[in-house]
């Protein structure tokens, strides 16, 4: 499935016919969507357009909702992760995820990068691993000394890496992003876009944002959503960042991303 | 706060919206006095409790002697610094033979030092016997018509201020006589039966909330239960009483007296015992623990929870490694709560069958038992005005012991909330 149509290219994830319902609700509607490898992909579009819910529904983070129900595929590694023997449990080690606000568990900064290793059976040096995590997530230097204390005792931008680092630390192939940025002031969010870039050598990134020069500053592919009439979203556009922000082919895209709706 | 209260008029030109400003300020006023009341009505009633406790633990009485010491003793020598040998004599002159024997049996009289048998001479000949008690706002107030009440109505007693509540109270057990009895027994009982139900209760009622919060779906089962508890966490704990009376007690006698283990204690033979008690208890505050802990689950931000899930995290690990740290504060106060809650228990228990005099310490949970509650209901029944006092006392010591529950709840509470930021 995940052919590769060019070097470099190649499909790390791809939805197919997706629909995400809550209770009787539709919240997505029919969205195919190819996500390149090690690449950065972003999702647009208005609140309350199914953003997160599509993102949650790559790694089945959505099932956590206890009347949320997925029709449809999501392909990764060959495998459609809604088949009956796909345990969530492996595939969101495999498929990350960093969320919109801070959450680093109330722990020592070194226990909130070792623990989600820990617990999927990481047997190698976990020292070693913590310090991987760290450098990769540009917080190595600033906490090094400081390992013992409290993840809680860092600053926003450093926690939103912290959990960057923890995310890391558990080797997925992709990290989700649910708006990593909206709880952060410029400097911060700065500083998680320059991460993103490095981060996507090792790692292919799917972001929801809701920040359009974000989208357009940061990432390589961009999807756009929109709701239709009966609330349910979905994606209108898909494209390479650059051509969809100069030349966007939809009129509601347009209109978004001018600022016109949304 | 001011006395004068001259109150800013607003702007010259308010419009429509001037003439209510004055009104909203007088009715928000008025509501912070009737707020300020009902919590002075709290304070002096809480006031009136303590000192009616207070006044009635400690205070003059007036002893009188069995026994004369001055007829004990010849040729001037004061009773207390007579030789050993004397005093041997005295108390072989003025007790039993059998009780010489039991004293000799206790401890042999050769090993005995000098003011032992001095204080067995007190004891149980001089045997001074209180007469009269008074209050301690009497004995503070009115010491001079105390002393020349006595002086006129009991010429041979001495008065003495008397505090109910002293150190050798906690250790004495319960006896007939109000001067000697103490509240050891009672205490050692409710402590046994905390045990009892620390370990039934705090297991069965954690696992309960983590079940109906974490693992249990929506379904009309489920909510039937959930109301249910909710519901059973305000029945009388009399009915209780007459669960534990009817399950522990009777059906399950084989158990609840120790029979199935072979560890039946000697002075009962039947299921009322300090683990139907502590059963019976454990039931009652149950509901309160699972409402509690389910409420500090529920208060677990669900974005740690999702961080756990989100780095592959099994349901299980997440709960244990992040819901329950996180609830642990809230789930033992509210476990401490319950606590004391059932160490205030009474009625439950007299159903269920709680001894009123027990003089010999608790063995263990297949003893018969006694608890403060009981033995302070059982003391202020009593129409003797020395029970009273120590009636009074053992308010105290209940009391002491529930303040020691919640503030360790509330220590608990600061130490674990610390350790989270």
């Amino acid at each position: 499935m995940s052919a590769p149509d060019a070097v470099g290219n190649e499909i790390a994830i791809q939805a197919q016919e997706l629909n995400v319902y809550y209770g009787s609700f539709r919240a997505i509607k029919d969205v195919s969507l190819a996500i390149k490898r090690h690449q950065i992909t972003a999702i647009i579009g208005p609140s309350g357009c199914g953003k997160s819910t599509l993102l949650r529904a790559l790694n089945r983070m959505n099932e956590l909702v206890p009347t949320a129900r997925a029709s449809g595929q999501v392909v990764f590694l060959g495998q459609n992760i809604y088949d009956r023997d796909i345990d969530p449990v492996e595939l969101r080690r495999r498929i990350g995820m960093v969320f919109q606000k801070p959450n680093p568990f109330p722990k020592s900064i070194f226990e909130n990068v070792a623990w989600g290793a820990r617990i999927n059976g990481f047997r190698g040096d976990m020292d070693a691993l913590v310090e991987q995590s760290l450098r990769r997530a540009a917080l190595w230097d600033e906490v090094k000394d400081k390992l013992h204390q409290s993840g809680l005792s860092l600053s926003g931008g450093q926690q939103q890496r912290l959990c960057i680092a923890r995310a890391i630390a558990v080797r997925p192939e992709i990290i989700l992003m649910d708006e990593p940025a909206s709880a952060l002031d410029p400097i911060a969010t700065l500083r998680i876009e320059e991460l993103m870039q490095h981060l996507k050598e090792n790692y292919t990134i799917v972001i929801v944002t809701h920040n359009m020069q974000q989208a357009a500053r940061a990432s390589d592919w961009t999807a756009v959503m929109m709701m239709d009439e009966d609330r349910a979203g979905q994606m209108i556009e898909f494209g390479e960042t650059q051509q969809l922000f100069m030349t966007p082919r939809d009129r509601r895209t347009e209109d978004y991303i001018t600022g016109r709706i949304g | 706060m001011r006395l004068v209260n001259r109150q800013p008029q607003g702007f010259a030109d308010s419009g429509d919206y001037a003439p209510k400003l004055a009104e909203r300020q007088r009715s928000a006023r008025r509501w912070q006095g009737i707020f300020l009341v009902a919590t002075m009505v709290g304070i002096v009633f809480l006031v009136a409790l303590l000192y009616t406790i207070i006044n009635q633990a400690f205070g003059y009485v007036a002893q009188e002697n069995t026994v004369d010491p001055a007829t004990l003793v010849s040729a001037g020598v004061p009773l207390e610094e007579l030789p050993k040998e004397q005093l041997i004599q005295i108390l072989r002159d003025h007790v039993s033979a059998g009780v010489m024997r039991r004293f000799e049996s206790e401890q042999p009289f050769e090993l005995r030092s000098r003011e032992d048998v001095y204080s067995l001479v007190v004891e149980r000949v001089v045997a001074p016997r209180i007469v009269a008690t008074w209050n301690l706002d009497a004995s503070l107030l009115r010491r001079a018509a105390i002393q020349h009440n006595v002086a006129i109505e009991y010429p041979d007693a001495r008065l003495v201020f008397r505090a109910w509540l002293m150190p050798d109270f906690l250790m004495r057990s319960q006896s007939s006589t109000p001067a000697d009895a103490g509240v050891r027994t009672a205490l050692l009982g409710s402590l046994w039966m905390l045990a009892v139900i620390i370990l039934v209760a705090f297991p069965v009622g954690v696992g309960a909330a983590i079940y109906l919060e974490e693992y249990a779906g929506k379904s009309l089962v489920n909510s039937i239960i959930q109301t249910n508890i909710s519901n059973l966490a305000g029945v009388p704990s009399i009915i209780y009483g007459m669960l534990g009376l009817a399950v522990f007690v009777r059906a399950l006698e084989p158990l609840t007296s120790g029979a199935l283990f072979g560890l039946v204690d000697p002075a009962t033979a039947n299921g009322r015992t300090i683990l139907s008690a502590g059963l019976t208890l454990a039931l009652l505050v149950l509901p309160l623990l699972i409402i509690n802990a389910q409420e500090a689950i529920r208060a677990v931000p669900a974005s740690l929870r999702q961080a756990s899930y989100g780095l592959g995290a099994t349901k299980w690990q997440t709960v244990w490694y992040h819901v329950l740290p996180s609830a642990l504060p809230g789930i033992l106060t509210g476990t401490i709560l319950a606590m004391s809650r059932a160490v205030g228990e009474t009625a439950p228990l007299v159903v269920v069958g709680a001894s009123t005099f027990v003089a010999l310490d608790p063995q263990g949970p297949f003893s018969k038992f006694t608890t403060l509650p009981i033995q302070i209901y059982q003391w202020t029944s009593r129409p003797q005005d020395q029970f009273r006092h120590i009636a009074a006392a053992a308010i105290i010591v209940l009391l002491a012991l529930l303040l020691a529950l919640n503030a360790s709840a509330i220590w608990l509470r600061n130490r674990y909330s610390r350790r989270l930021d």
